[in-house]
C-alpha cells in the first residue's frame, strides 16, 4: 500500500506506515507533500554544502597528509625508496620493531582473553572498577607511560640497583622498549573482546557445559570460534600500536642506532637529519600497516553486518 | 563424574550460583588482576611516589614555574580549540556519512579512522610537510599571514588530526540509530526542517558530541608524537606539557618530570571520569528514545 503521503517520503522513511497513512486518510488537513519533504530532507543546497564541508575538512586533515607520505616516499623513485629500507640501521629498526611486537602482542592477547572471560562470564563485586582500570593506559600520555618504566627500572628506579648488581639492563635497552610497549598496548584486545562477548551472552558455553565439556574444551571449541574475528581485530589494533608507538618508546630507548631504535624512532632521526626522502620511505612501511588495520576493520564490519542479517533471516524463517 | 552431577554439585555452592555457572572464574580473574597490577598499576604507582618525594614546596616550584605554566596554557588551549573544531566539523561529517549517499562514501568513511591507525610519528612528519611554509597547504596559508607549522597553530592542527575520529565515531551511530519516525512525526506536527533539527535531532546528538569532545580533549592533552615535529618546541612559546616532561627526563630531573606528569595525569583521569558519566548519559538517552 502506497498512500500519497508515503510516496512523498524519501526512500529511507517508507517504513513508517501507520501514523503517516492514517493522517493521509484523515480529513484533518495534512501538511502538503512538498512541505513534508522539506521538513524531513535537507534541501539540495544544504546537502552539497555540508558534503563539501565534510570532504574539505577530511582532505585538509587526513587525505592530504596521507597523500604526502606516499608522494614523498616515492619521490626519488623505487630504487631510492628501497635503498632507504635496505640501510643496515633501518633493517635493525625493522627487526627490533618486529621483536617487540612479537613479545607484547601475544601477552596482551592472552590477557585480553582472560579479562573478557572473567568480566563477561561472571558477576562479582568490583567488576566495574576492574573495567575502568583496564582502560587506564588509554588515559596516560605516552611520555608518562615511558617515564614510569624509567622510574621503575632506571638507574635510580625502584629495581635499578637490583638490576645493576646482576648486570641486567632494562632501560635504554630492548627489555625496556618491550615493557613500555606492553604498557601502552595493554587495553586493546580486552577492549575489543569485552563488549563483543558481553553481547554474545553465555548460552552456548552453558549448553556445552551441560553436555559435559570441560572449561578448556568450552574455550577451544565454543568461545574461540565465536570470538575469533573480534580477537583478530583486537590483535591487529594492538599490533599496529605496538609497531607504531613513539612517545613511550622514545623515553626508554636511548636512541642507540642499530641497537635500540624502532621504526618510528628511526623515522624521527632521519627526519631531524633532514633526510626527508628516507624518513618518508621508512614511514611508508608504517603507513601500509595503518592501511592493513583499516582494511581489517572494514572487513570485520562487513562480516558482522552479514552475520546480523543471517541471524535475522534465520529467526524469521523459524517464525514461519 | 557425570556432567549433571558436576553441575548439581556446583549449584549447591551459593557463591557460584550468584557468580555464574561457567568454570574458570578463579583462573581468569586471578590472572587479569595479577597482570593488571604488574603491567599497569605497579609502574603508575612509581609516579606518585616520585612526585611526593619532592615535597609539596618543591613540587609546587616545578608545577608553577613560568615555563610549566606556559606549557599548560598551550596544551590546554590548543587541545580545547582542537576538540572544539572536531565537534563543529565532526558533527557535519557524521551527518554527511550517516545521511547522504555519494560516490566514494565508504572511502571517506574509512579515512576517518586513519588518525587512529597511523603511528603518531608518521602523522607528525606528514602534517609538518603539508603545513610547512613550502608545503602543499602551508604555501596557501603563508600569503594569508598564517604561519601554520612551528607555531601554536601547528600544535592545534596536529591535535585536531589526532582527535578527529572521536566525535565522528560517537555521533555517527547515534544518527544512524535515530528512528526516522521521530522526524516524520515532527514534520506531520508542522515543524519545519530547522525546527526539527533544533528540537528533535540536536538533543539526540548533544550527549554523544560531548562524549566525543571529552575523548578528543583527553587524547590531545597527552599527545606527543604528532606534535613534536610540527610545533618547533620553543620553550614558553610552542612547548606542550608532555614535551616539557620529556625535557626534564633528558636532564635527569625525574622529580620535576614526575610533578608535571602528576598534574597532567590528574586532569586526564578527571576527564575519564566525566567521559564515563557522559557515556552513561548517552546510553540512558538512547534507551529512553
Amino acid at each position: 500500500m502506497t498512500g500519497p503521503l508515503e510516496s512523498a517520503l524519501p526512500a529511507g522513511h517508507r517504513g513508517a506506515r501507520a501514523p503517516a497513512a492514517a493522517s493521509a486518510r484523515s480529513p484533518v488537513t495534512a501538511p502538503s507533500r512538498s512541505r513534508l519533504r522539506r521538513a524531513i530532507e535537507d534541501p539540495p543546497v544544504v546537502r552539497w554544502a555540508l558534503a563539501a564541508l565534510a570532504v574539505l575538512f577530511l582532505a585538509a586533515f587526513v587525505l592530504v597528509p596521507a597523500a604526502v607520505v606516499v608522494v614523498e616516499a616515492l619521490r626519488g623513485g623505487l630504487a631510492l625508496w628501497w635503498k632507504a629500507l635496505a640501510d643496515p640501521d633501518a633493517l635493525a629498526a625493522i627487526r627490533l620493531t618486529l621483536l617487540v611486537a612479537a613479545i607484547s602482542v601475544p601477552l596482551n592477547a592472552l590477557f585480553g582473553l582472560a579479562a573478557a572471560w572473567s568480566i563477561t562470564r561472571f558477576r562479582y563485586r568490583g567488576k566495574d572498577a576492574l573495567v575502568s582500570l583496564i582502560d587506564l593506559p588509554f588515559g596516560v600520555s605516552p611520555v608518562i607511560s615511558g617515564m614510569v618504566i624509567v622510574l621503575l627500572f632506571g638507574a635510580h628506579g625502584w629495581f635499578g640497583s637490583w638490576l645493576a648488581e646482576r648486570g641486567l639492563r632494562v632501560v635504554f635497552a630492548v627489555p625496556g622498549i618491550a615493557i613500555a610497549t606492553l604498557f601502552v598496548t595493554f587495553p586493546f584486545v580486552a577492549r575489543e573482546l569485552i563488549p563483543f562477548m558481553q553481547a554474545q551472552g553465555t548460552e552456548e558455553e552453558e549448553a556445552a557445559l551441560v553436555m559435559g565439556a570441560s572449561g578448556w574444551q568450552i574455550l577451544r571449541r565454543v568461545t574461540l570460534p565465536n570470538v575469533k574475528w573480534s580477537l583478530f581485530y583486537g590483535v591487529i589494533l594492538c599490533n599496529a600500536r605496538a609497531m607504531g608507538e613513539f612517545g613511550a618508546v622514545s623515553v626508554v630507548s636511548g636512541h642507540i642506532r642499530g641497537a635500540t631504535n624502532t621504526i618510528p624512532l628511526h623515522v624521527e632521526i632521519l627526519y631531524s637529519e633532514y633526510a626527508f626522502q628516507a624518513a618518508f620511505a621508512v614511514a611508508s612501511l608504517l603507513f601500509v600497516l595503518a592501511l592493513v588495520t583499516l582494511v581489517a576493520k572494514k572487513g570485520l564490519e562487513l562480516r558482522q553486518a552479514s552475520a546480523r542479517r543471517e541471524t535475522i533471516r534465520q529467526s524469521t524463517r523459524s517464525d514461519l | 563424574m557425570s556432567a549433571v552431577r558436576r553441575l548439581a554439585q556446583r549449584d549447591r555452592s551459593p557463591n557460584r550460583r550468584k557468580r555464574g555457572v561457567l568454570p574458570g572464574f578463579g583462573l581468569s580473574t586471578g590472572f587479569t588482576v595479577f597482570y593488571l597490577c604488574l603491567v599497569v598499576l605497579l609502574p603508575l604507582s612509581t609516579l606518585a611516589a616520585k612526585a611526593s618525594g619532592l615535597g609539596l614546596e618543591g613540587a609546587w616550584r616545578v608545577i608553577a614555574s613560568p615555563r610549566a605554566l606556559a606549557s599548560y596554557r598551550l596544551s590546554f588551549g590548543a587541545s580545547l580549540v582542537a576538540a572544539g573544531l572536531n565537534v563543529l566539523f565532526g558533527v557535519v561529517v557524521a551527518w554527511v556519512l550517516a545521511r547522504y549517499r555519494f560516490p566514494a562514501r565508504s572511502l571517506v568513511d574509512a579515512a576517518v579512522d586513519l588518525p587512529f591507525a597511523l603511528p603518531t610519528a608518521v602523522s607528525g612528519i606528514a602534517l609538518t610537510s603539508v603545513y610547512a611554509r613550502n608545503g602543499w597547504i602551508g604555501r596557501f596559508l603563508e600569503p594569508l599571514g598564517i604561519k601554520a607549522a612551528f607555531s601554536p597553530v601547528g600544535v592545534t592542527i596536529a591535535l585536531t588530526f589526532i582527535g578527529l575520529p572521536f566525535v565522528i565515531r560517537t555521533v555517527q551511530p547515534v544518527l544512524e540509530a535515530l528512528d526516522p519516525e521521530l522526524e516524520e512525526a515532527a514534520a506531520v506536527l508542522g515543524a519545519g526542517r530547522w525546527a526539527t533539527f533544533l528540537r528533535v535531532l540536536l538533543p539526540a546528538i548533544v550527549p554523544a558530541a560531548l562524549t566525543g569532545f571529552a575523548l578528543a580533549f583527553a587524547r590531545a592533552l597527552g599527545e606527543y608524537g604528532s606534535v613534536v615535529f610540527i610545533s618547533g618546541n620553543m620553550p614558553l612559546k610552542t612547548e606542550i606539557a608532555p614535551l616539557l616532561i620529556m625535557t626534564r627526563l633528558e636532564q635527569y630531573d625525574y622529580g620535576g618530570a614526575a610533578a608535571i606528569a602528576t598534574v597532567l595525569l590528574a586532569v586526564s583521569f578527571l576527564l575519564l571520569l566525566c567521559i564515563n558519566r557522559l557515556q552513561a548519559w548517552t546510553r540512558a538517552r538512547a534507551g529512553h528514545a
